[in-house]
């Protein structure tokens, strides 16, 4: 057996075991922990199947901001675990589930020994035109010149969750700021930890959103290292979270979507397409439209965590 | 066995480990992490057939990269949303049962009486 295979097999082994953790075990605590390991081992996953890019992006967004939103939630919740879980379902209904997971397991199984090979692939195309966008990483080209309606679609994704957190507000405090906050404590760690991380969080985001044109990082991940930031401020004590009825916190959220919106018209009329870019521009273009996305996607992500408003307009 | 397909059957288990707890669990959270481990495994199996695509001195198909990217962040964001409904629910009834009856009231009765 090679290096290279027993480290494959060990961290599949290791993933297996950690989903396994995080399905079967009794507390959700525990379970949500056992997430964010999860998270963790899949990111050497992606580095394993040379996916950087995306890599990263599971290290912060899918490992680390999911789980912060699940562990907050499991730790609220705390009080109504042991109702929840008076309703588990009988021994019948658990051999069924396990047999049909088995039998899905068993078909991409045979779905993932019978791909066609050689395999189908876009790399060459990608290849021969990526000189057009003038941006060195294929992975920046692909989402924001090939595919770029896909990432427009998704930060409307983002926001449309967003509203839908927001309008699940009670009527009293609708507009007010969402109940994220912690007592302010001068002297605590969490406090010294905000005042020393927060600005190397804020160079080593702004690092990676800008080599994103030509090496492995980008915009989406940037943006959620600088909402950890802000989040670690807001937990911190040292800012409050923002009223959600603020003109200026709308201003910066609609930003992005409207200037990459408003590239995507200027293309139709320069360069014929919806989303084209003219000869010559890509570049400038595509990092106007980063630019503006890097704030608003900050602001989304955190008020993603934030959950819905929870207290008055001025408390 | 290469790497592809090594990740690629790992994905496949995860998928099912994860419908497994999805069917199972009665705890809506629980359920919500049971996707996310769903959905781990469809990146992971994406991922292994993106690896498979390497082609003209790229190691791996970059257009299914870039659409795992905006996968991860619109899962995010279903899960953020799930979350907050599920804090509205608690907020509301102050339980998070996905069941029509009361499940301590339920196990009262059924010890009191034999069920028809």
């Amino acid at each position: 057996m090679t290096p290279s295979l027993a480290l494959n097999l060990a961290l599949a082994l290791l993933l297996l075991g950690m989903a396994g953790w995080a399905v079967l075990v009794r507390s959700t605590q525990a379970a949500v922990i056992g997430f964010m390991v999860f998270g963790l081992l899949l990111t050497l996953a992606w580095a394993r199947l040379d996916g950087l890019d995306v890599a990263l992006t599971e290290a912060a967004i899918g490992g680390g901001l999911t789980g912060f939103l699940l562990l907050g939630a499991a730790v609220r919740l705390r009080s109504v675990e042991h109702r929840a879980t008076l309703q588990a379902p009988g021994l019948a209904t658990r051999i069924l589930a396990a047999l049909a997971a088995g039998s899905v397991t068993l078909l991409l199984a045979f779905a993932v020994l019978t791909l066609p090979s050689p395999a189908p692939s876009l790399a060459p195309a990608v290849a021969e035109n990526i000189a057009m966008t003038q941006v060195g990483n294929p992975v920046t080209a692909v989402l924001l010149a090939f595919r770029a309606l896909d990432t427009l679609l998704e930060t409307l994704v983002l926001v449309l969750a967003m509203l839908g957190i927001w309008s699940l507000a009670d009527d009293r405090v609708w507009g007010g700021r969402p109940g994220f906050a912690i007592a302010h404590d001068a002297s605590g760690i969490l406090h010294y930890a905000a005042r020393i991380l927060v600005p190397i969080g804020v160079v080593i985001g702004g690092y990676i959103f800008w080599i994103g044109a030509d090496d492995p990082g980008g915009k989406f991940q940037g943006a959620t290292l600088l909402a950890a930031m802000w989040l670690l401020l807001v937990l911190a004590g040292l800012r409050d979270a923002p009223r959600v009825s603020s003109q200026a916190l709308r201003l910066w959220v609609v930003l992005g979507p409207l200037v990459f919106i408003s590239v995507g018209l200027l293309g139709s009329w320069l360069a014929g397409s919806f989303l084209g870019y003219p000869q010559g521009y890509a570049k400038l273009m595509i990092v106007t439209v980063e630019l503006a996305l890097l704030p608003s996607l900050t602001l989304i992500l955190g008020l993603l965590i934030m959950g819905a408003p929870k207290r008055e307009i001025g408390r | 066995m290469n790497t592809a397909t090594l990740f690629g059957l790992c994905a496949s288990m995860l998928i099912g480990l994860g419908l497994y707890g999805l069917l199972t669990h009665p705890h809506p959270l629980r359920k919500i992490l049971a996707l996310n481990v769903i959905g781990s495994g469809i990146f992971l199996l994406f991922g292994a057939i993106a690896f498979r695509g390497a082609a003209a001195g790229m190691n791996a198909d970059p257009v299914p990269q870039a659409l795992l990217i905006t996968g991860i962040v619109v899962a995010f964001s279903a899960s953020a949303l799930a979350v907050a409904l599920l804090l509205r629910l608690f907020e509301v009834t102050g339980d998070v049962s996905l069941a029509n009856e009361d499940p301590a009231a339920h196990k009262d009765t059924s010890k009191d009486r034999p069920h028809d």
